[in-house]
């Protein structure tokens, strides 16, 4: 299991190494540079600020002092924000971005998996129904659309929560949020169990379980839950993906000021830096997030051996 | 016993009634059991419909995708309310286009961007899957291992710095939300591949002399269609909703032209005064995509071996 979670860790450093040579290269062959604003600058100042940042120096030379600041942790300074660093920047905003992925993530797990396992049980009652129902309404409504009929619904034609702000994560400025974010997930991993479950419950080690009098909850959660599990932790890989790109709508519809609003400014302004740590942040905890299901996976199924 | 005259003869009837039995082909089996299904039935007929609409309605107004009422700009709240008099059926927007109109040219787009993007993905990751499957070996590994490692990327931010940086372009939609998409579709057709190329027929080509490549595009890619065409149809609906997501942002196709994402994007913004703006491409997409889900459904209910 060990030299397994070594192994996955090693093989994360050169996944990264492409994903930052790819987006270095990618961001800085195009046209227009941070400084080419509306006011143009006097151009002893432009060759003054190009030499600041090494702009004047040959693209290859000016990755090698990035990747020797990104070693030493440091990202760089942001171009468009003058006085911050990335560091700081990204200190600011991930834990908003964080704090509502969490949440979003525990709740599409646990109602999800919650409905899934209910509507297997009941199989083809009104239960099952309304949650197959569901599940097909949330996967056709992205996280694009939940967001303003969330605003209409609960701000504006009942004035019940705030349409959008942080305010250091109070709780109704979390709730519409979190709705949006994990309406879909909640919905994909719904289907996702109650598909396994059904499978799950009708095979021989559950009548075997039937067979010796087990009570029905003993028969569930000690017996088939684990194995039925399986689908749904292979999921969870895209699915937080996914929700980390969700946070790009989240930030620009409820203004909650997380890492996806720095993400597109930079985008749009040329902010090399910004964007490029944006980049490798997410990278790495996709990296991360995916060798955590990998080993979950080991966990739960004792037929996979590492 | 044997020759009891009455079974002779049941039987030579039987025979003959078997005769006269047509075999189905794998491919009327399937068909038998789409159209079975009601609701994928009902889902390919509403999705012929609002592929129709999208292409024939805007001949139906007297407006053009890019036109400004300038009457209507006056009060969008109140002459742009949607009417059959003033020709504006789904209303305007808050500069005064019409609704309609654009909704059926974004409802083109959308459609588009769809269908050539999951061609896109179908087309390389059939390839590779197959090529990857059929070799084996070491070329397998290294070739799932590239696949491994791009899967651990944060595809959906190379798009957005794709978008920035090389403009809106609409070709460049195609190509980016087809590049990032064809990864499952080549495992699936990998794992089809391995499970063909020890048939016979793999076998007799081989000995025949027949080259790799030529056994990949002739025999095995035809093999696997059945599989991808069920993928490629579930793969339409998440290709309209990246795109979407991209127009949303504001990155995705180039003004005056729209598609249903750019369109909920401006609704969203406008919704206190103009909720038409955003119901109507709202209602068009989540239609569509639900069709798509639902057909989907049917066609993998019909044509996957695994169910059967």
């Amino acid at each position: 299991m060990l030299t397994f979670i070594s192994k996955r860790i090693l093989e994360a450093i050169p996944t990264l190494l492409v994903l930052i040579t790819v987006s270095f290269f990618l961001m800085h062959s195009a046209p227009g540079s941070p400084f080419s604003g509306e006011r143009t600058l006097p151009p002893e100042v432009l060759a003054n600020i190009n030499a600041k940042y090494h702009l004047d120096e040959p693209v290859i030379n000016q990755f090698f002092y990035y990747l020797g600041g990104l070693l030493q942790g440091d990202l760089g300074p942001s171009f468009r924000y003058k006085d911050f660093t990335i560091n700081e920047l990204i200190a600011q905003s991930f834990p908003v971005s964080a704090e509502i992925g969490i949440w979003s993530f525990l709740v599409a797990l646990t109602i999800g998996v919650g409905c899934g396992v209910i509507a297997a049980l009941r199989q083809n009652s009104w239960i099952d129904y309304s949650v197959m129902g569901f599940a097909n309404l949330g996967i056709v409504l992205p996280n694009f659309v939940l967001a303003p009929l969330c605003i209409l619904v609960f701000s504006i034609y009942n004035q019940l929560l705030p349409p959008g702000g942080w305010n250091g994560g109070a709780w109704p400025y979390l709730v519409m949020p979190v709705i949006a974010m994990s309406t879909s997930y909640i919905a994909q991993i719904a289907r996702i169990t109650r598909g396994s479950m059904i499978e799950t419950m009708h095979s021989n080690f559950i009548r075997t379980a039937r067979a010796k009098g087990l009570p029905k909850h003993r028969i569930i959660f000690q017996h088939a839950l684990r194995p039925a599990m399986l689908p749904v932790i292979s999921y969870l890989g895209p699915a937080f993906v996914g929700i980390i790109t969700g946070s790009v709508i989240v930030d620009v519809y409820f203004g909650t000021g997380g890492i996806g609003q720095h993400f597109i400014n930079g985008a749009l302004n040329r902010d090399y830096s910004m964007v490029m740590g944006v980049t490798i942040l997410v990278g790495t905890l996709t990296i991360l997030f995916n060798a955590i299901v990998d080993v979950l996976y080991a966990l739960i199924d004792p037929k996979i051996r590492y | 016993m044997i020759t009891n005259k009455d079974k002779v003869q049941a039987v030579e009837q039987f025979a003959q009634a078997v005769v006269d039995i047509e075999g189905r082909s794998l491919w009327q089996d399937a068909r038998r059991r789409f159209f079975s299904n009601h609701a994928a039935v009902v889902s390919l007929v509403i999705l012929g419909l609002i592929t129709a609409i999208a292409l024939i309605g805007p001949f139906f107004s007297q407006w053009q995708y890019d036109d400004i009422d300038w009457e209507a700009l006056s009060d969008i709240s109140v002459l742009g309310h949607p009417s059959m008099e003033n020709g504006h059926y789904f209303g305007t927007d808050t500069l005064g286009r019409d609704i309609f109109v654009r909704t059926m040219q974004g409802g083109q787009i959308s459609l588009l961007v769809g269908i050539l993007g999951s061609l896109v993905a179908i087309v390389i990751g059939t390839l590779y899957g197959a090529t990857s499957g059929y070799i084996g070996g070491r070329v397998d590994s290294v070739m799932m291992r590239f696949l491994e490692i791009l899967n651990s990327f944060p595809f959906m931010f190379f798009v957005i710095i794709l978008m920035t940086l090389f403009g809106r372009q609409i070709f460049l939609i195609f190509v980016a939300i087809g590049a990032i998409s064809w990864l499952d579709m080549a495992r699936i057709v990998r794992g089809q591949t391995l499970s063909l190329k020890n048939k016979e027929y793999i076998e007799a080509a081989y000995a025949c002399g027949v080259s790799t490549p030529k056994i990949i595009l002739r025999h095995i890619v035809p093999n696997v269609l059945g599989i991808v065409v069920v993928y490629a149809t579930l793969l339409v609906p998440n290709m309209i909703l990246l795109e979407s997501f991209i127009s949303f942002l504001g990155l995705g196709v180039q003004e005056p032209m729209t598609s249903w994402g750019a369109l909920i994007s401006e609704g969203a913004q406008n919704m206190e005064i103009a909720i038409w703006q955003l119901a109507w491409p709202l209602g068009f997409l989540v239609v569509t995509l639900f069709c798509f889900n639902f057909l989907g459904d049917g066609l993998r209910d019909a044509l996957d071996p695994k169910d059967r």
